[in-house]
């Protein structure tokens, strides 16, 4: 009876797509790294690889949802708080180090040498004292420590997605409900970062994070650039990652979870560590993404956590397709450069003669309905379509 | 002397004026022999034009002395803001600004005439000058033969109640016909006597005639009877002690007391030491220490401490001369009211007010759970419809809110009669988004009853294209949606209890809406459809329903609640495009807590987060988002606990 | 912002500004920046600044451009999107190579845009009032400092109204946290108890006020005098007058000072219930002057009838009229060059009186109060002289020692006690 099974085949072999779209990122960085200011064509401005390096961040979040809602079925809402508090402790560090070297810089003509109270008092006050308040609240503790912080990155969006998936699976909170939780757990999130009290300025947020801490004499063209890699390298491996995932015994039983989940658990499997696996480890990429994202941006505030953006978050994935990892990407990317294409006036008006179509105005009412279509006719997205064409030639 | 104060007024004026004032004074007292009203307004004619509270009584002491029967005129017309200033000769006259000509009285004469109104400048004095010249017209309105007149005297003493008012209320009582008016003479003469009574006894009868009045005025006699100040002394504290007061409960403050008081050296804080440092370093060290090592308090301290005993700079204070100190002080409170047969009767007779005042809160609180519970009902019941009966996600519930309240603007727009506005605009705001909720159904809802998590995402987008085009017609400022004049106000119950008309009108609505959805569910055979296309639409359809129908029905009837909601909740907030928005989560999350499927449920789960809400928002009143916050994590918890909501569907239902 | 009159202005985009004057020599026009969100929630306060800008280079066009240029006008839409802020600000000031920015409204879009105006050397006016604590070499704060505002209406509290408790209502941001730290501290030193000052913070667009109010009522039980301080922001306004109103609260009962409520606010009102509550800015369109009268009656036939003017426009109008003087004096656009003329600059404000610019970026402001009228307009009833805006409070005293001199100290936060500079760039 004994028959060996055929040797499988190896990953790249079966997954051929890596390998175009890994060749396709690499392209496409070279190119934009060729173009950009830093290396003197100047081309593509500083603000555009900036919006380049952004874009990237939000590809790599989306191939997490794509993961957690199109691979393992729960549509999380959440996962932008993730992301944002991945941004919040980066950002805790750059404007901690930042503030540092100013302080030292005007405590160094002192007579007396300060203490480490006062050095501690005088950031405290540079950093507080927009939102009326001088002392290091308790979470600022590790904010000395990069080291730290970027554990933070890593482990506080794995614990909170771990304690609170654990606390929903367990309790058999499915599908819809599921959904409506994680969107309350990012609403509470705003909330609580809103509060002046909350110890992270409040409405203000962080600001100023694009201004590196000990690379101040480089300027924004290199830095822009610098983390436009970054993010490229990080959504390679991202994509990697979750490719082999998904290629895995792991992935099958994953997306068996998604397509019925009691025959899964009848069958003998624990469905909830699968689900929590899926749920954290999402959680964690989408922290990094935000850890990559905000310091391009130059600036976190509560606002960017809000709910409506885990709600976009799988709006983009679901135009561009779910179940598929380049679909999420091409969502992301083509939406959000739309997005600000149309918004940053880049689409020409449309003259109706009577009335006068200003996308300004007009882009969400589009993307509204664009998105109600998709869902009703075009269920698998941008990516489905992608694969017809590839079937039929 | 005249001469002299003249001389001193008109400094500041320019040479014009001081001769055209001379002319007008040689004139004025030369035909008349009394003094007039303007020419006493006239020596004031600064503090008239632009008076100040703390400065007018000056103006309305001479007024009063002056004595004439146009003071009282004068007085009001200026409190009404109708006195206008003539900037050629700086004379007042009552005046009536008519578009670009102004119809001047004279004070005295009460001569009538007309001027262009560039000339003159109008005086406005503010509220604050507007209520002591109401204290002035207090002693000439009280008697006045309009009710009106009296009532705003009275008005006027119960803002301001000085000592004086008291005999001129007590004369004034008795030709009093109105009984409204007399009753309130009546007890605001027990007011002035609780305060300022001669007689011991009769205060402490008129004190305790006030136990059970929970107004905020009755309270605010008593609490003024009982004010304090604080005290210190080095021996033992005499007066009418109100209690002593433990000094190391906050040592800091009160010694900070102390030092302000020049009773006690100052504390010496870090910056002065540094100060100090810097200001002594010889020969690169300080008190022996050399400044490269002052990076450590301790250090800087022993530094400090060697300067100290050098005698060169005041000695540190530490933490046990801080105790020292405050233990040879006893701080205390005294009253103001040096008699303790008041203050006691006073201070009992408002704890037995408190004990009624905690609990007229307790009921006022649960009033204003009940109003958020029934807002709550109101924005979440169409969705408790559509999601529990058919299982669709309408993220665009919350627009259909606005579609509703947008309704009632427009409707306002074109009948300015606001009762009958409202009485269009409820069934308009109905039919429309009824129709809304019909259209969206038979579009999109329709396709994606096989994939429910989808309908989620389907409207969400319509969601985001209705809110941008209300924006781009309504534009995103707040448009105003006024309540008919009957809706204005609020019921009073006492001063503690009092919930706005607007607000009972919302949970009437509620009421409403439960009982018709109720009856409507259990009593019709629409409703007999719609349970029957929930349970089982194979077996219903096979039944000879039309679950088509049916789902066209129960979707439209959600969103025409929505509709309706929208314009009540607009009555009493605002209505702008994002309004919606703010609904939909808690909607959801009402409907979770609740139950789903179940109306009960949905009344229980807004029934629990209002309550929730207000009891959270009464243990932290200074931060209502720190409540809210607060409010989502219990729902969070609550929901694992309870995943299937308050009303737990049973049986097949149960199984989504 | 509806449809009709949306559809006859142009948004978006870079476009020009055709004037009648005549562009003689000029290789580049001068560009001027505005940076203000045509869409998302605060497109309501910004549009009409964006309008204004127009309005004002328009103007100025017709009155032959500015070193013989024409004025072209960058519009940009950050989309109330903070992060955009910095985005866009780059691109005008890299890819549109503008001479000056006019923009922001909140002061988290001017945290947002201020690292990047730093480095790029840029030059922004800020129209709106703000908390202070802050003064950057490359922005001029044309709108109030909390001491433009905020004290004088505290003051005029304290004094004229005879208030003894008050109750300091705000939004949950920083402007009413600042704002409401300098009263609280202000009034503490007025010799104002600290229990008679109540605090509350609601989120944005707040709409349960009852229980609010019921608590600010409940203060009076003492027989105090109860004035709100209110800083509450946009349409949470709404509500909170509303449920004011049910309670039968008068201005007479428990004045109410608002720092955020104009005339575009109270267009969204019926203001019958409001007459006599207050506001403090430093303009009211009310204001008897011929200039405002000039600027209202030139507002209202460039927008519509029913426009109205408010405080943030004035601040645009002030600051734009100064740097055109400003350019003028300097003979050239150069940042450095207009800052340094921009000192002392001098020009006449819409009240009445002449705002002057201080070497720490803010302007020398009267401060006005006026009480709400039944028209959605303010009686002004006080009017102060010309107050020297203050970029660092003096009732705070961490900022007390904190002070600014771009002119002679060269520093934005200058510590008196230490007599050192604390940094050149600002604390974003």
């Amino acid at each position: 009876m004994s028959q060996t099974p055929p040797p499988r085949k190896s990953f790249i072999v079966r997954n051929p797509s890596v390998l175009y779209f890994l060749a396709a990122l690499a392209l496409f960085t070279v190119f934009v790294a060729v173009m950009s200011e830093a290396t003197g064509t100047g081309l593509i401005s500083t603000s555009f690889v900036k919006t380049l390096g952004k874009t990237l961040c939000f590809c790599l979040i989306a191939i997490a949802m794509d993961v957690v809602w199109g691979y393992c079925g729960i549509l999380s809402l959440g996962h932008f708080a993730f992301f944002g508090i991945g941004g919040y402790a980066i950002g805790m560090w750059l404007m901690y180090a930042r503030t540092e070297l100013i302080v030292a810089q005007s405590l160094a003509g002192q007579v007396i040498p300060p203490t480490q109270q006062e050095v501690t008092d005088a950031i405290g006050k540079q950093i507080f004292g927009v939102v009326g308040s001088s002392d290091f609240p308790a979470i600022w503790m590790f904010a000395d420590s990069l080291f730290m912080q970027l554990a933070i990155v890593v482990l506080v969006p794995g614990l909170l997605a771990l304690v609170f998936g654990w606390l929903a699976f367990r309790s058999r909170v499915t599908g819809v409900y599921l959904s409506i939780l994680t969107q309350a757990m990012t609403l509470a999130l705003a909330l609580y970062l809103f509060q002046n009290d909350s110890g992270l300025r409040g409405n203000n947020g962080l600001s100023g994070l694009q201004n590196i801490p000990g690379f101040a004499d480089s300027g924004q063209d290199v830095i822009s650039l610098v983390f436009f890699l970054a993010s490229a390298a990080a959504l390679a491996l991202g994509y990697v990652v979750f490719a082999w995932i998904t290629d895995s015994k792991l992935g099958n039983i994953i997306q068996a979870i998604r397509d019925d989940e009691s025959r899964v658990r009848f069958l003998g499997y624990h469905v909830e560590s699968y689900k929590l696996f899926v749920f954290t480890i999402t959680a964690i990429v989408a922290g990094i993404a935000g850890a990559l994202y905000y310091p391009q941006a130059g600036i976190i505030n509560p606002a960017e956590v809000a709910p409506i953006a885990s709600i976009y978050l799988a709006v983009w994935v679901a135009i561009g397709g779910r179940g598929r990892l380049y679909g999420a990407v091409i969502g992301a990317a083509l939406v959000s450069l739309l997005s600000s294409w149309f918004t940053g006036g880049g689409a020409p008006d449309i003259d109706l003669g009577f009335y006068k179509i200003q996308w300004v105005d007009w882009w969400l009412v589009l993307l509204g309905v664009t998105f109600a279509l998709v869902t009703l006719f075009a269920p698998k997205g941008i990516g489905g379509l992608f694969d017809k064409l590839v079937r039929k030639s | 002397m005249f001469g002299a104060a003249l001389e001193d007024r008109h400094r500041k004026l320019s040479m014009i004026r001081v001769l055209l004032s001379l002319v007008w004074l040689v004139v004025t007292v030369g035909l008349a022999a009394a003094q007039d009203l303007q020419s006493v307004l006239q020596t004031h004619a600064e503090e008239v034009a632009s008076p100040s509270r703390n400065s007018v009584s000056v103006v309305l002491d001479d007024l009063a002395d002056l004595g004439s029967p146009q003071v009282s005129v004068f007085l009001e017309q200026w409190a009404e803001r109708n006195i206008w200033q003539d900037d050629a000769t700086s004379l007042f006259y009552i005046g009536a600004e008519d578009g670009d000509a102004i119809a001047l009285t004279d004070l005295d004469s009460g001569e009538q005439s007309t001027a262009a109104s560039d000339g003159y400048t109008q005086i406005r004095p503010n509220g604050g000058v507007r209520r002591v010249i109401g204290s002035a017209l207090v002693q000439f309105q009280l008697t006045d033969p309009d009710p009106d007149r009296r009532r705003s005297a009275l008005e006027s003493i119960g803002r301001r109640a000085d000592a004086s008012q008291l005999p001129l209320l007590e004369a004034s009582l008795e030709g009093e016909a109105d009984p409204d008016i007399r009753a309130r003479k009546v007890q605001l003469i027990n007011f002035l006597i609780a305060r300022f009574g001669e007689d011991t006894a009769d205060r402490v009868v008129a004190i305790e005639s006030l136990s059970s009045d929970t107004s905020v005025e009755a309270r605010a006699v008593l609490s003024q009877i009982l004010s304090t100040s604080t005290d210190v002394t080095d021996g033992e504290p005499s007066g009418n002690i109100a209690r002593v007061l433990d000094s190391s409960s906050d040592p800091a403050a009160f010694y900070s007391e102390l030092v302000e008081a020049d009773l006690a050296p100052p504390l010496v804080s870090p910056g002065d030491i540094r100060a100090a440092l810097e200001a002594n370093i010889v020969d690169g060290r300080v008190g022996g220490v050399p400044i490269a090592q002052l990076g450590t308090d301790v250090l800087r301290v022993q530094a400090y401490a060697a300067l100290a005993a050098d005698g060169l700079v005041p000695p540190l204070v530490t933490q046990a001369d801080v105790a020292a100190t405050l233990s040879s002080f006893t701080f205390y409170e005294d009253y103001d009211e040096p008699d303790p047969t008041i203050t006691d009767a006073a201070r009992a007779t408002l704890d037995t007010v408190e004990t009624r005042v905690g609990l007229e809160q307790t009921v006022d609180l649960t009033l204003d759970g009940l109003s958020l519970a029934s807002i709550y009902f109101l924005a979440a019941i169409g969705l408790a419809i559509t999601f529990g009966q058919m299982g669709v996600i309408n993220m665009a519930h919350g627009e259909f809110i606005m579609m509703g309240a947008y309704t009632g603007y427009v409707v306002q727009l074109f009948v300015p009669d606001y009762t009958i506005s409202l009485m269009i605009s409820l069934p308009l705001a109905f039919a429309v988004t009824f129709g809304a909720g019909v259209a969206m159904e038979r579009l999109v809802i329709r396709h994606l009853y096989h994939r429910p998590l989808e309908t989620l995402l389907a409207t969400f987008g319509i969601s985001i294209a209705l809110q941008q085009i209300a924006k781009n017609i309504f534009g995103t400022q707040a448009r105003p949606l006024t309540s008919p004049e009957w809706l204005g106000g609020a019921l009073v119950i006492s001063d503690v209890i009092q919930i706005s008309y607007i607000r009972i009108a919302i949970f009437v609505l509620a009421i409403v809406f439960l009982c018709l959805l109720l009856f409507i569910l259990k009593r019709t055979r629409l409703g007999l459809e719609v349970r029957a296309v929930t349970q089982n639409p194979g077996m219903a359809a096979s039944m000879g329903i039309n679950p088509d129908r049916i789902n066209m029905m129960t979707f439209g009837l959600g969103s025409g609640i929505a509709g309706v909601a929208g314009v009540g909740i607009g009555l009493y907030a605002q209505v702008t495009s994002e309004m919606g928005a703010n609904y939909i989560v808690q909607s959801f999350m009402t409907v979770v807590v609740g139950g789903v499927g179940s109306v009960f449920g949905t009344l229980a789960g807004a029934g629990l987060i209002g309550f929730l809400q207000k009891g959270i928002e009464w243990l932290n009143p200074s931060n209502t988002l720190a409540a809210q916050t607060y409010m989502i994590l219990f729902i969070i918890l609550f929901i694992q606990f309870r995943p299937k909501g308050i009303v737990a569907p049973k049986g097949r239902a149960a199984a989504d | 912002m509806n449809i009709i009159t949306k559809y006859s202005l142009g948004v978006t985009a870079a476009f020009l500004i055709a004037g009648s004057a005549a562009a003689q020599d000029c290789a580049d026009p001068i560009k001027v920046g505005v940076l203000h969100s045509l869409s998302g929630t605060m497109a309501i306060s910004e549009t009409t600044l964006k309008d204004t800008m127009e309005l004002l280079i328009a103007q100025q066009n017709k009155a032959g451009g500015l070193l013989g240029c024409e004025i072209e006008a960058v519009v940009v839409d950050p989309a109330s999107d903070w992060p955009l802020f910095a985005e866009k600000a780059r691109e005008l000031l890299t890819v549109s190579d503008v001479d000056v920015i006019f923009g922001s409204w909140t002061s988290v879009s001017r945290k947002s845009a201020l690292p990047v105006l730093e480095e790029l050397n840029g030059l922004m006016f800020y129209p709106v009032q703000y908390e202070g604590e802050e003064s950057s070499r490359n922005v001029f704060y044309t709108g109030a400092a909390p001491n433009q505002q905020a004290i004088p209406a505290t003051d005029y509290f304290l004094e004229e109204l005879g208030v003894e408790k008050f109750a300091l209502l705000g939004t949950d941001y920083v402007y009413p946290r600042t704002t409401n730290n300098i009263l609280e501290q202000y009034l503490i030193d007025a010799g104002i108890p600290e229990e008679n000052i109540f605090v509350n913070y609601t989120p944005f667009g707040h709409s349960d006020w009852s229980t609010i109010v019921a608590d600010v009522v409940e203060l009076g039980a003492d027989g105090s005098q109860v004035g709100v301080i209110s800083t509450i922001n946009g349409d949470a306004n709404i509500g909170f007058y509303k449920e004011l109103a049910a309670a039968g609260i008068s201005a007479d009962d428990i004045p109410v000072v608002a720092f955020s409520v104009g005339e575009e606010e109270l267009s969204g009102l019926d203001t019958s219930d409001l007459v006599g509550h207050l506001a403090a800015w430093n303009y009211f369109q009310s204001a008897e002057s011929e200039a405002n009268d000039e600027w209202v009656a030139a507002w209202k036939e460039t927008m519509g009838e029913e426009r109205v003017t408010n405080d943030p426009m004035e601040a645009h109008y002030i600051g734009f009229n100064m740097w055109v003087n400003a350019v003028e004096e300097a003979g050239t656009t150069d940042v450095d060059a207009v800052r340094e003329a921009m000192y002392g600059q001098e020009f006449p404000n819409l009240t009445g009186g002449t705002a002057v610019m201080l070497p720490n970026h803010h302007l020398a402001k009267p401060v006005l109060i006026g009480e709400i009228t039944e028209d959605g307009q303010f009686d002004i009833i006080s009017q102060t002289e010309e107050v020297p805006g203050d970029a660092w409070t003096d009732f705070l005293p961490e900022s007390a020692v904190l002070t600014s001199d771009w002119k002679d100290l060269g520093c934005g936060m200058y510590n008196t006690e230490t007599a050192t500079c604390v940094q050149l760039t600002s604390n974003y």
